[in-house]
Protein backbone atom coordinates (compact mmCIF):
# COMPACT_ATOMS: atom_id res chain seq x y z
CA UNK A 1 0.00 0.00 0.00
CA UNK A 2 2.50 2.33 1.35
CA UNK A 3 4.91 1.43 -1.99
CA UNK A 4 1.85 1.98 -4.43
CA UNK A 5 1.23 5.64 -2.78
CA UNK A 6 4.82 6.70 -3.35
CA UNK A 7 4.23 5.38 -7.14
CA UNK A 8 1.52 7.47 -7.60
CA UNK A 9 2.48 10.66 -6.05
CA UNK A 10 4.67 12.06 -8.50
CA UNK A 11 2.32 11.68 -11.29
CA UNK A 12 -0.71 13.32 -9.10
CA UNK A 13 1.75 15.87 -7.40
CA UNK A 14 2.36 18.33 -10.63
CA UNK A 15 -0.97 17.92 -11.45
CA UNK A 16 -1.77 19.76 -8.48
CA UNK A 17 1.10 22.15 -8.74
CA UNK A 18 -0.29 23.35 -12.07
CA UNK A 19 -4.06 23.70 -11.07
CA UNK A 20 -3.99 27.22 -10.03
CA UNK A 21 -2.46 27.99 -13.03
CA UNK A 22 -4.34 26.02 -15.48
CA UNK A 23 -7.52 26.94 -13.58
CA UNK A 24 -7.49 31.09 -13.94
CA UNK A 25 -5.99 30.33 -17.83
CA UNK A 26 -8.70 28.28 -18.70
CA UNK A 27 -11.56 30.83 -17.25
CA UNK A 28 -9.60 34.19 -17.53
CA UNK A 29 -7.84 33.90 -20.51
CA UNK A 30 -8.86 30.78 -22.90
CA UNK A 31 -12.82 31.20 -22.09
CA UNK A 32 -12.29 35.24 -23.00
CA UNK A 33 -10.96 33.80 -26.15
CA UNK A 34 -13.70 31.39 -26.79
CA UNK A 35 -16.58 33.39 -25.78
CA UNK A 36 -15.16 36.53 -28.51
CA UNK A 37 -14.78 33.60 -31.20
CA UNK A 38 -17.96 32.73 -30.66
CA UNK A 39 -19.25 36.58 -30.36
CA UNK A 40 -17.67 37.75 -33.66
CA UNK A 41 -19.74 35.05 -35.30
CA UNK A 42 -23.19 36.55 -34.28
CA UNK A 43 -25.14 39.89 -34.78
CA UNK A 44 -28.42 41.05 -33.29
CA UNK A 45 -30.80 41.13 -35.67
CA UNK A 46 -34.30 42.19 -35.47
CA UNK A 47 -36.40 38.13 -36.45
CA UNK A 48 -38.06 38.72 -39.98
CA UNK A 49 -41.32 37.01 -38.59
CA UNK A 50 -41.29 38.09 -35.53
CA UNK A 51 -42.84 41.17 -33.30
CA UNK A 52 -39.48 43.21 -33.22
CA UNK A 53 -37.65 41.68 -30.95
CA UNK A 54 -34.04 41.61 -31.44
CA UNK A 55 -31.87 38.24 -31.21
CA UNK A 56 -28.64 36.64 -31.25
CA UNK A 57 -28.34 34.87 -34.23
CA UNK A 58 -25.50 33.44 -36.05
CA UNK A 59 -24.33 35.52 -38.85
CA UNK A 60 -20.66 33.48 -40.26
CA UNK A 61 -18.44 36.00 -40.80
CA UNK A 62 -20.15 38.46 -41.67
CA UNK A 63 -18.38 40.99 -39.28
CA UNK A 64 -15.23 39.77 -39.99
CA UNK A 65 -15.79 40.70 -43.96
CA UNK A 66 -17.27 44.22 -41.87
CA UNK A 67 -14.50 44.50 -40.11
CA UNK A 68 -12.23 44.25 -42.95
CA UNK A 69 -13.70 46.56 -45.70
CA UNK A 70 -14.19 49.07 -43.00
CA UNK A 71 -12.32 51.65 -43.63
CA UNK A 72 -11.83 52.40 -39.76
CA UNK A 73 -9.98 49.73 -39.39
CA UNK A 74 -7.94 49.98 -42.40
CA UNK A 75 -6.84 53.30 -40.84
CA UNK A 76 -5.97 52.17 -37.67
CA UNK A 77 -3.98 49.22 -38.67
CA UNK A 78 -2.02 51.81 -41.04
CA UNK A 79 -1.48 54.76 -37.97
CA UNK A 80 -0.64 52.06 -35.53
CA UNK A 81 2.13 50.75 -38.73
CA UNK A 82 3.35 53.89 -38.86
CA UNK A 83 3.71 54.36 -35.13
CA UNK A 84 5.21 50.69 -34.53
CA UNK A 85 8.11 51.67 -37.50
CA UNK A 86 9.49 54.83 -35.62
CA UNK A 87 8.81 53.37 -31.84
CA UNK A 88 10.57 49.32 -32.09
CA UNK A 89 13.61 50.52 -34.38
CA UNK A 90 14.46 53.67 -31.77
CA UNK A 91 13.66 51.85 -28.58
CA UNK A 92 15.73 48.48 -29.79
CA UNK A 93 18.51 50.52 -31.08
CA UNK A 94 19.24 53.13 -28.39
CA UNK A 95 18.82 50.24 -26.20
CA UNK A 96 21.29 48.29 -27.60
CA UNK A 97 23.64 50.92 -28.25
CA UNK A 98 23.41 52.43 -24.64
CA UNK A 99 23.89 48.35 -23.17
CA UNK A 100 26.84 48.57 -25.57
CA UNK A 101 28.29 52.33 -24.16
CA UNK A 102 27.70 50.84 -20.65
CA UNK A 103 29.54 47.46 -21.47
CA UNK A 104 32.34 49.45 -22.59
CA UNK A 105 35.58 49.86 -20.14
CA UNK A 106 36.42 53.77 -21.52
CA UNK A 107 33.06 54.92 -20.64
CA UNK A 108 32.15 57.10 -17.72
CA UNK A 109 29.46 57.75 -15.41
CA UNK A 110 27.88 54.63 -16.02
CA UNK A 111 25.78 53.94 -12.69
CA UNK A 112 24.33 57.09 -13.46
CA UNK A 113 23.11 56.73 -16.77
CA UNK A 114 22.18 53.38 -16.09
CA UNK A 115 19.82 54.64 -13.42
CA UNK A 116 18.88 57.77 -14.93
CA UNK A 117 18.07 55.81 -18.14
CA UNK A 118 16.37 52.98 -16.45
CA UNK A 119 14.12 55.76 -14.20
CA UNK A 120 11.01 56.04 -17.03
CA UNK A 121 10.47 52.02 -16.96
CA UNK A 122 8.96 53.35 -13.06
CA UNK A 123 6.59 55.67 -14.52
CA UNK A 124 2.98 54.40 -15.69
CA UNK A 125 2.82 54.94 -19.61
CA UNK A 126 -0.80 56.87 -19.25
CA UNK A 127 1.80 58.96 -16.40
CA UNK A 128 4.08 59.32 -19.48
CA UNK A 129 1.46 60.40 -21.59
CA UNK A 130 0.54 63.01 -19.62
CA UNK A 131 3.83 64.50 -18.72
CA UNK A 132 5.15 64.50 -22.57
CA UNK A 133 1.39 65.61 -23.49
CA UNK A 134 2.01 68.92 -21.50
CA UNK A 135 5.52 69.41 -22.73
CA UNK A 136 4.05 68.96 -26.21
CA UNK A 137 1.20 71.87 -25.72
CA UNK A 138 2.29 74.77 -27.37
CA UNK A 139 1.42 77.18 -23.99
CA UNK A 140 3.56 75.21 -21.63
CA UNK A 141 6.76 73.24 -24.24
CA UNK A 142 10.27 74.33 -23.44
CA UNK A 143 11.12 74.42 -26.93
CA UNK A 144 7.97 76.00 -27.64
CA UNK A 145 9.51 78.94 -24.97
CA UNK A 146 12.53 79.12 -27.32
CA UNK A 147 10.87 79.70 -30.28
CA UNK A 148 8.57 82.11 -29.19
CA UNK A 149 11.39 83.98 -27.78
CA UNK A 150 13.22 83.94 -31.13
CA UNK A 151 9.58 85.10 -32.56
CA UNK A 152 9.29 81.40 -34.34
CA UNK A 153 5.93 79.99 -34.55
CA UNK A 154 5.58 77.59 -32.00
CA UNK A 155 5.16 74.44 -33.27
CA UNK A 156 2.56 71.91 -32.08
CA UNK A 157 3.71 68.13 -32.11
CA UNK A 158 0.57 67.02 -31.63
CA UNK A 159 -0.24 68.37 -34.86
CA UNK A 160 -0.36 67.06 -38.29
CA UNK A 161 1.87 64.05 -39.19
CA UNK A 162 4.50 64.67 -36.32
CA UNK A 163 1.75 63.04 -33.85
CA UNK A 164 3.02 59.66 -34.90
CA UNK A 165 6.82 60.67 -33.93
CA UNK A 166 4.79 62.66 -30.17
CA UNK A 167 3.01 59.11 -29.55
CA UNK A 168 6.44 57.07 -30.77
CA UNK A 169 8.77 59.24 -28.46
CA UNK A 170 6.52 58.90 -25.30
CA UNK A 171 6.62 54.83 -25.59
CA UNK A 172 10.50 54.96 -26.73
CA UNK A 173 10.78 56.94 -23.67
CA UNK A 174 9.23 54.35 -21.47
CA UNK A 175 10.86 51.26 -23.26
CA UNK A 176 14.52 51.87 -23.47
CA UNK A 177 15.65 51.72 -20.04
CA UNK A 178 13.97 47.99 -19.79
CA UNK A 179 15.60 47.05 -22.51
CA UNK A 180 18.92 48.18 -21.84
CA UNK A 181 19.29 46.66 -18.95
CA UNK A 182 18.24 42.93 -19.77
CA UNK A 183 20.79 43.79 -23.00
CA UNK A 184 23.13 44.92 -20.30
CA UNK A 185 22.53 42.13 -18.14
CA UNK A 186 23.73 40.24 -20.98
CA UNK A 187 26.57 41.58 -21.71
CA UNK A 188 27.57 40.98 -18.16
CA UNK A 189 27.43 37.08 -18.35
CA UNK A 190 29.33 36.54 -20.92
CA UNK A 191 32.59 34.91 -20.04
CA UNK A 192 35.09 38.41 -20.22
CA UNK A 193 38.42 36.30 -20.97
CA UNK A 194 36.91 36.14 -24.88
CA UNK A 195 37.45 39.62 -25.24
CA UNK A 196 41.40 39.75 -24.18
CA UNK A 197 42.52 37.33 -27.10
CA UNK A 198 40.56 39.87 -29.50
CA UNK A 199 42.18 43.07 -27.45
CA UNK A 200 45.68 41.63 -28.16
CA UNK A 201 44.60 40.79 -31.64
CA UNK A 202 44.79 44.54 -32.11
CA UNK A 203 40.41 44.69 -32.50
CA UNK A 204 39.06 48.25 -31.39
CA UNK A 205 36.13 48.69 -28.72
CA UNK A 206 34.10 49.16 -31.73
CA UNK A 207 34.68 45.55 -33.68
CA UNK A 208 34.40 43.79 -29.92
CA UNK A 209 30.79 45.28 -29.56
CA UNK A 210 29.94 45.14 -33.02
CA UNK A 211 31.65 41.71 -34.30
CA UNK A 212 31.67 39.43 -30.85
CA UNK A 213 29.69 40.86 -27.91
CA UNK A 214 26.12 41.75 -30.55
CA UNK A 215 26.66 38.31 -31.66
CA UNK A 216 26.88 36.63 -28.48
CA UNK A 217 23.91 38.70 -26.61
CA UNK A 218 21.14 37.70 -29.83
CA UNK A 219 18.93 35.79 -28.33
CA UNK A 220 18.40 38.39 -25.73
CA UNK A 221 17.74 41.11 -28.64
CA UNK A 222 15.73 38.75 -30.27
CA UNK A 223 13.20 37.99 -26.70
CA UNK A 224 13.10 42.11 -25.73
CA UNK A 225 12.69 42.80 -29.85
CA UNK A 226 9.43 40.52 -29.89
CA UNK A 227 8.12 41.76 -26.73
CA UNK A 228 8.65 45.35 -28.04
CA UNK A 229 6.65 44.71 -31.19
CA UNK A 230 3.81 42.53 -29.15
CA UNK A 231 4.29 46.23 -26.65
CA UNK A 232 3.74 48.03 -30.35
CA UNK A 233 0.80 46.06 -31.60
CA UNK A 234 -1.44 46.71 -28.48
CA UNK A 235 -0.35 50.17 -28.03
CA UNK A 236 -3.52 51.92 -26.28
CA UNK A 237 -2.94 53.73 -23.43
CA UNK A 238 -0.17 56.70 -24.59
CA UNK A 239 -3.04 57.36 -27.72
CA UNK A 240 -6.00 57.34 -25.42
CA UNK A 241 -4.60 59.40 -23.18
CA UNK A 242 -3.62 62.03 -25.59
CA UNK A 243 -6.62 62.32 -27.00
CA UNK A 244 -8.03 64.99 -24.33
CA UNK A 245 -5.44 66.91 -25.06
CA UNK A 246 -5.48 67.02 -29.48
CA UNK A 247 -8.18 66.95 -31.58
CA UNK A 248 -5.25 64.86 -34.15
CA UNK A 249 -5.82 61.73 -32.09
CA UNK A 250 -9.22 59.90 -33.09
CA UNK A 251 -11.20 57.82 -30.92
CA UNK A 252 -10.03 54.85 -33.67
CA UNK A 253 -7.02 56.10 -33.62
CA UNK A 254 -5.13 52.54 -33.65
CA UNK A 255 -6.86 49.03 -33.47
CA UNK A 256 -7.40 48.67 -29.77
CA UNK A 257 -9.07 52.25 -29.42
CA UNK A 258 -11.29 51.29 -31.98
CA UNK A 259 -12.45 47.72 -30.22
CA UNK A 260 -12.51 49.75 -27.22
CA UNK A 261 -14.56 52.25 -28.81
CA UNK A 262 -16.84 49.60 -30.30
CA UNK A 263 -17.44 47.79 -27.15
CA UNK A 264 -17.96 50.12 -25.08
CA UNK A 265 -19.22 53.50 -26.45
CA UNK A 266 -21.01 52.40 -30.35
CA UNK A 267 -22.51 49.14 -27.97
CA UNK A 268 -21.51 46.54 -31.07
CA UNK A 269 -20.31 44.11 -29.22
CA UNK A 270 -20.20 41.86 -32.17
CA UNK A 271 -18.25 43.76 -34.35
CA UNK A 272 -15.48 44.63 -31.41
CA UNK A 273 -15.32 40.95 -30.92
CA UNK A 274 -14.46 40.17 -34.84
CA UNK A 275 -11.79 42.84 -34.97
CA UNK A 276 -10.48 41.69 -31.91
CA UNK A 277 -9.83 38.41 -33.09
CA UNK A 278 -8.55 39.78 -36.24
CA UNK A 279 -5.80 41.50 -33.98
CA UNK A 280 -4.90 38.74 -31.78
CA UNK A 281 -4.54 37.20 -35.41
CA UNK A 282 -2.07 39.56 -36.74
CA UNK A 283 -0.18 39.63 -33.59
CA UNK A 284 0.24 36.21 -33.15
CA UNK A 285 1.58 35.84 -37.11
CA UNK A 286 3.57 38.82 -36.50
CA UNK A 287 5.50 37.53 -33.30
CA UNK A 288 5.58 33.73 -34.17
CA UNK A 289 6.97 34.48 -38.02
CA UNK A 290 8.89 37.52 -36.42
CA UNK A 291 10.36 34.90 -34.14
CA UNK A 292 11.15 32.09 -36.73
CA UNK A 293 12.73 34.99 -39.32
CA UNK A 294 15.51 36.11 -36.25
CA UNK A 295 16.34 32.83 -35.06
CA UNK A 296 16.66 31.47 -38.78
CA UNK A 297 19.36 34.61 -38.90
CA UNK A 298 20.49 34.17 -35.74
CA UNK A 299 20.97 30.22 -35.66
CA UNK A 300 20.50 29.44 -39.05
CA UNK A 301 24.44 28.23 -39.45
CA UNK A 302 23.95 25.73 -36.06
CA UNK A 303 21.05 24.13 -37.97
CA UNK B 1 27.71 49.50 -2.63
CA UNK B 2 29.21 47.30 -6.02
CA UNK B 3 32.87 47.44 -6.56
CA UNK B 4 34.07 47.37 -10.42
CA UNK B 5 36.92 45.31 -10.39
CA UNK B 6 37.28 45.48 -14.34
CA UNK B 7 40.07 47.89 -15.21
CA UNK B 8 38.95 51.07 -16.46
CA UNK B 9 40.25 51.92 -19.78
CA UNK B 10 41.80 55.69 -20.43
CA UNK B 11 38.29 57.63 -20.88
CA UNK B 12 36.70 58.31 -24.25
CA UNK B 13 34.92 61.29 -25.07
CA UNK B 14 32.11 59.62 -27.54
CA UNK B 15 30.79 57.09 -25.08
CA UNK B 16 30.26 58.89 -22.08
CA UNK B 17 28.60 61.42 -23.99
CA UNK B 18 26.07 59.66 -25.94
CA UNK B 19 25.34 57.98 -22.38
CA UNK B 20 24.58 61.48 -21.16
CA UNK B 21 22.32 62.72 -23.65
CA UNK B 22 20.57 59.74 -23.14
CA UNK B 23 20.12 59.84 -19.41
CA UNK B 24 19.29 63.59 -19.75
CA UNK B 25 16.61 62.97 -22.35
CA UNK B 26 15.06 59.87 -19.45
CA UNK B 27 15.13 62.73 -16.69
CA UNK B 28 14.31 65.86 -18.43
CA UNK B 29 10.76 64.95 -18.38
CA UNK B 30 10.83 64.05 -14.23
CA UNK B 31 12.40 67.53 -13.86
CA UNK B 32 9.77 69.28 -15.88
CA UNK B 33 7.70 67.74 -13.73
CA UNK B 34 8.95 68.65 -10.45
CA UNK B 35 9.25 72.13 -11.85
CA UNK B 36 5.66 72.46 -13.13
CA UNK B 37 4.48 71.26 -9.98
CA UNK B 38 5.71 73.93 -7.84
CA UNK B 39 3.01 76.56 -10.01
CA UNK B 40 -0.09 77.42 -8.46
CA UNK B 41 -3.09 78.41 -10.11
CA UNK B 42 -2.71 79.92 -13.92
CA UNK B 43 1.17 80.24 -13.52
CA UNK B 44 1.27 77.05 -16.19
CA UNK B 45 0.85 78.59 -18.78
CA UNK B 46 2.52 82.18 -17.89
CA UNK B 47 6.01 81.47 -16.33
CA UNK B 48 8.35 80.15 -17.93
CA UNK B 49 8.59 76.49 -17.65
CA UNK B 50 11.63 74.93 -17.07
CA UNK B 51 11.98 77.58 -13.74
CA UNK B 52 10.23 76.57 -10.56
CA UNK B 53 8.17 78.71 -9.04
CA UNK B 54 8.69 79.79 -5.59
CA UNK B 55 4.91 81.76 -4.50
CA UNK B 56 3.95 78.76 -2.75
CA UNK B 57 2.64 76.81 -5.32
CA UNK B 58 3.86 73.55 -4.85
CA UNK B 59 1.75 73.60 -1.31
CA UNK B 60 -1.18 75.01 -2.86
CA UNK B 61 -1.66 72.10 -5.41
CA UNK B 62 -0.67 69.36 -2.53
CA UNK B 63 -3.66 70.77 -0.47
CA UNK B 64 -6.28 71.02 -3.19
CA UNK B 65 -5.38 67.55 -4.66
CA UNK B 66 -5.49 65.96 -1.28
CA UNK B 67 -8.73 67.81 -0.90
CA UNK B 68 -10.07 67.02 -5.03
CA UNK B 69 -13.19 64.88 -5.18
CA UNK B 70 -13.01 64.23 -0.77
CA UNK B 71 -9.64 63.03 -0.70
CA UNK B 72 -9.88 60.39 -3.80
CA UNK B 73 -6.14 60.76 -4.48
CA UNK B 74 -5.24 58.79 -1.41
CA UNK B 75 -7.82 56.39 -2.34
CA UNK B 76 -6.74 55.58 -5.77
CA UNK B 77 -2.90 55.37 -4.49
CA UNK B 78 -4.29 52.64 -1.92
CA UNK B 79 -5.97 50.78 -4.64
CA UNK B 80 -3.03 50.81 -6.86
CA UNK B 81 -1.28 49.53 -3.74
CA UNK B 82 -3.84 46.88 -3.34
CA UNK B 83 -3.67 45.86 -6.88
CA UNK B 84 -0.27 45.85 -7.09
CA UNK B 85 0.74 43.74 -3.73
CA UNK B 86 -2.49 41.19 -4.24
CA UNK B 87 -1.83 40.83 -8.02
CA UNK B 88 1.55 40.30 -7.87
CA UNK B 89 1.56 37.81 -4.57
CA UNK B 90 -0.77 36.01 -6.11
CA UNK B 91 0.73 36.01 -9.63
CA UNK B 92 4.36 34.52 -8.14
CA UNK B 93 2.35 32.07 -5.98
CA UNK B 94 0.89 30.68 -8.76
CA UNK B 95 3.82 31.14 -11.19
CA UNK B 96 5.95 29.23 -8.67
CA UNK B 97 3.90 26.04 -7.93
CA UNK B 98 3.34 25.94 -12.40
CA UNK B 99 7.07 26.25 -12.62
CA UNK B 100 8.10 24.13 -10.09
CA UNK B 101 5.95 21.05 -11.87
CA UNK B 102 7.22 21.79 -14.91
CA UNK B 103 10.59 21.89 -14.15
CA UNK B 104 10.62 19.25 -11.68
CA UNK B 105 8.42 16.34 -13.02
CA UNK B 106 8.49 14.08 -15.96
CA UNK B 107 4.46 13.38 -16.70
CA UNK B 108 2.35 13.06 -19.55
CA UNK B 109 0.90 16.08 -21.12
CA UNK B 110 3.59 18.06 -19.86
CA UNK B 111 4.53 20.07 -22.95
CA UNK B 112 0.45 20.38 -23.73
CA UNK B 113 0.37 21.89 -20.45
CA UNK B 114 3.22 23.99 -20.76
CA UNK B 115 2.25 25.56 -24.46
CA UNK B 116 -1.55 26.02 -23.21
CA UNK B 117 0.07 28.18 -20.47
CA UNK B 118 2.38 30.12 -22.75
CA UNK B 119 0.17 30.48 -25.50
CA UNK B 120 -1.63 33.60 -23.31
CA UNK B 121 1.90 35.77 -23.89
CA UNK B 122 0.41 36.39 -27.24
CA UNK B 123 -3.11 37.49 -26.66
CA UNK B 124 -3.19 40.97 -26.73
CA UNK B 125 -4.70 42.59 -23.39
CA UNK B 126 -7.98 44.33 -24.94
CA UNK B 127 -8.77 41.16 -26.75
CA UNK B 128 -9.12 39.57 -23.31
CA UNK B 129 -10.21 42.50 -20.90
CA UNK B 130 -13.43 42.62 -22.62
CA UNK B 131 -15.22 39.36 -22.98
CA UNK B 132 -13.32 38.78 -19.51
CA UNK B 133 -15.45 41.81 -18.21
CA UNK B 134 -18.41 40.00 -19.87
CA UNK B 135 -17.73 36.75 -18.48
CA UNK B 136 -17.20 38.74 -15.03
CA UNK B 137 -20.13 40.76 -15.04
CA UNK B 138 -22.26 37.09 -16.08
CA UNK B 139 -20.98 35.87 -12.24
CA UNK B 140 -21.47 39.11 -10.68
CA UNK B 141 -17.69 40.59 -9.87
CA UNK B 142 -16.79 42.92 -12.88
CA UNK B 143 -16.38 46.04 -11.21
CA UNK B 144 -15.34 44.72 -7.83
CA UNK B 145 -11.56 44.26 -6.88
CA UNK B 146 -11.74 40.67 -7.63
CA UNK B 147 -12.58 41.85 -11.64
CA UNK B 148 -8.65 43.28 -11.53
CA UNK B 149 -6.61 40.96 -9.07
CA UNK B 150 -7.88 37.52 -10.83
CA UNK B 151 -7.23 38.19 -14.45
CA UNK B 152 -3.26 39.48 -13.10
CA UNK B 153 -3.17 36.74 -10.66
CA UNK B 154 -2.32 34.63 -14.52
CA UNK B 155 0.84 35.50 -15.90
CA UNK B 156 2.23 33.27 -18.70
CA UNK B 157 5.41 35.00 -18.97
CA UNK B 158 5.65 34.95 -15.02
CA UNK B 159 5.35 31.32 -15.32
CA UNK B 160 7.71 30.42 -17.96
CA UNK B 161 10.55 32.73 -16.01
CA UNK B 162 9.60 30.36 -12.94
CA UNK B 163 9.89 27.21 -15.09
CA UNK B 164 13.61 28.47 -16.35
CA UNK B 165 14.54 29.57 -12.99
CA UNK B 166 13.26 26.43 -10.84
CA UNK B 167 15.23 24.21 -13.50
CA UNK B 168 18.65 25.76 -12.41
CA UNK B 169 18.60 26.18 -9.19
CA UNK B 170 16.18 23.29 -7.50
CA UNK B 171 18.67 20.58 -6.71
CA UNK B 172 16.60 17.21 -8.08
CA UNK B 173 19.20 15.08 -5.91
CA UNK B 174 17.86 16.79 -2.78
CA UNK B 175 13.99 16.34 -3.73
CA UNK B 176 14.77 12.39 -4.57
CA UNK B 177 16.31 12.07 -1.17
CA UNK B 178 13.51 13.74 0.43
CA UNK B 179 11.05 10.97 -1.58
CA UNK B 180 12.76 8.11 -0.18
CA UNK B 181 12.62 9.41 2.92
CA UNK B 182 8.81 9.73 2.93
CA UNK B 183 8.48 13.55 2.73
CA UNK B 184 5.30 14.70 0.91
CA UNK B 185 5.50 16.28 -2.37
CA UNK B 186 3.67 19.57 -1.01
CA UNK B 187 6.63 19.43 1.83
CA UNK B 188 9.62 19.20 -0.66
CA UNK B 189 8.25 22.34 -2.48
CA UNK B 190 7.52 24.11 0.73
CA UNK B 191 11.31 23.04 2.27
CA UNK B 192 13.60 22.84 -0.43
CA UNK B 193 12.07 24.47 -3.93
CA UNK B 194 10.82 27.52 -2.60
CA UNK B 195 13.54 28.62 -0.36
CA UNK B 196 16.11 28.17 -3.55
CA UNK B 197 13.39 29.66 -6.07
CA UNK B 198 13.62 33.19 -3.59
CA UNK B 199 15.93 35.09 -5.31
CA UNK B 200 13.71 34.39 -8.58
CA UNK B 201 10.48 34.98 -7.26
CA UNK B 202 11.62 38.30 -6.36
CA UNK B 203 12.68 39.56 -9.42
CA UNK B 204 9.04 38.04 -11.03
CA UNK B 205 7.08 39.77 -8.35
CA UNK B 206 9.11 42.96 -9.20
CA UNK B 207 8.70 42.75 -12.60
CA UNK B 208 4.53 42.18 -11.98
CA UNK B 209 4.30 44.36 -9.69
CA UNK B 210 5.03 47.32 -11.67
CA UNK B 211 3.38 45.74 -14.86
CA UNK B 212 0.05 45.83 -12.69
CA UNK B 213 0.57 49.76 -10.87
CA UNK B 214 1.62 50.82 -14.70
CA UNK B 215 -1.68 48.72 -16.83
CA UNK B 216 -4.35 51.26 -17.13
CA UNK B 217 -6.13 48.94 -19.80
CA UNK B 218 -7.76 46.14 -17.30
CA UNK B 219 -9.25 48.38 -14.63
CA UNK B 220 -10.47 51.26 -17.40
CA UNK B 221 -12.30 48.31 -18.72
CA UNK B 222 -13.27 46.76 -15.53
CA UNK B 223 -13.75 49.46 -13.00
CA UNK B 224 -16.89 52.10 -12.99
CA UNK B 225 -17.07 53.37 -9.62
CA UNK B 226 -14.50 56.16 -8.55
CA UNK B 227 -13.77 54.84 -5.18
CA UNK B 228 -12.23 51.76 -7.05
CA UNK B 229 -9.72 53.17 -9.64
CA UNK B 230 -6.07 52.94 -9.32
CA UNK B 231 -4.20 56.01 -9.76
CA UNK B 232 -3.60 55.29 -13.77
CA UNK B 233 -7.33 55.75 -14.17
CA UNK B 234 -7.82 58.02 -11.67
CA UNK B 235 -5.87 60.43 -13.37
CA UNK B 236 -7.46 59.52 -16.76
CA UNK B 237 -10.70 60.30 -15.18
CA UNK B 238 -9.60 63.68 -13.98
CA UNK B 239 -8.09 64.42 -17.37
CA UNK B 240 -11.64 63.98 -18.87
CA UNK B 241 -13.84 65.62 -16.59
CA UNK B 242 -11.61 68.39 -15.77
CA UNK B 243 -12.01 71.02 -18.53
CA UNK B 244 -14.31 72.90 -16.43
CA UNK B 245 -11.99 73.47 -13.53
CA UNK B 246 -9.04 75.83 -14.58
CA UNK B 247 -6.49 74.02 -12.20
CA UNK B 248 -7.45 70.51 -13.03
CA UNK B 249 -3.53 70.17 -14.94
CA UNK B 250 -2.03 71.90 -11.96
CA UNK B 251 -3.66 68.91 -9.53
CA UNK B 252 -2.77 66.40 -12.21
CA UNK B 253 0.72 66.85 -12.37
CA UNK B 254 1.40 66.88 -8.91
CA UNK B 255 -0.42 63.66 -9.02
CA UNK B 256 1.93 62.32 -11.47
CA UNK B 257 4.84 63.44 -9.50
CA UNK B 258 3.45 62.02 -6.08
CA UNK B 259 2.35 58.89 -7.93
CA UNK B 260 5.78 58.50 -9.52
CA UNK B 261 8.57 59.51 -6.99
CA UNK B 262 7.51 56.40 -4.48
CA UNK B 263 8.06 54.22 -7.02
CA UNK B 264 10.76 55.57 -8.33
CA UNK B 265 12.74 55.41 -5.01
CA UNK B 266 11.33 52.02 -4.82
CA UNK B 267 13.26 50.94 -7.75
CA UNK B 268 16.59 52.75 -6.76
CA UNK B 269 16.14 50.57 -3.12
CA UNK B 270 15.22 47.28 -4.97
CA UNK B 271 18.05 47.10 -7.97
CA UNK B 272 20.04 44.95 -6.18
CA UNK B 273 17.31 42.09 -5.37
CA UNK B 274 17.08 42.08 -8.98
CA UNK B 275 17.72 39.08 -10.84
CA UNK B 276 17.59 40.36 -14.54
CA UNK B 277 19.65 37.61 -15.93
CA UNK B 278 16.72 35.28 -15.60
CA UNK B 279 14.71 37.75 -18.12
CA UNK B 280 17.71 37.86 -20.20
CA UNK B 281 18.02 34.18 -20.24
CA UNK B 282 21.91 33.90 -19.38
CA UNK B 283 21.53 32.73 -16.48
CA UNK B 284 24.07 30.36 -15.14
CA UNK B 285 22.76 27.35 -13.07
Amino acid sequence: MQKKRSRLRPRVAPWLFLTPAIVLAAGLMFAPLVYTVVLSLQGRKVAASGIGIAADVFVGLDNYVAALTNPALLGSFARMLGYALIAVPVTMGLALVFALLLDNLSTRFTRFSRISIFVPYAVPGVIAALMWGFMYLPGVSPVGELFSLWGWPVPNPLDGGSVFLAVANVSIWGGIGFNMVILYTSLRGLPQEIYDSARLDGCSELQLALRIKLPLILPGVILTGVFTVIGALQVFSEPNMMMSLTNSITSDWVPMMLVYRDAFVTNDLYGASATAIIITAVTMIASLGLLRVLRDRAFGSES
Amino acid sequence: MSVDTAPKKKPAFWPTAVLLVGAAYSLFPVYWLVAASTKGAGELFTTSTLVPSFTGGFFENLGELLRFNDGAFLVWSGNSILFSVGGSVMATAVAAAAGYALAKFDFRGKQVAFTFLLIGVLIPGVVLAIPQYLLLSKIGIAGSYWSVLLPFAISPFSIYLARIYAGAVVPTELLEAGRIDGASEWRLFRSIALPAMVPGLITIFLLQFVAIWNNFLLPFIMLSKQETFPLTVGFYAMMNQGSDQLNVYNLVIIGCLLAIIPLILLFLFLQRYWKLDLVSGSLKG
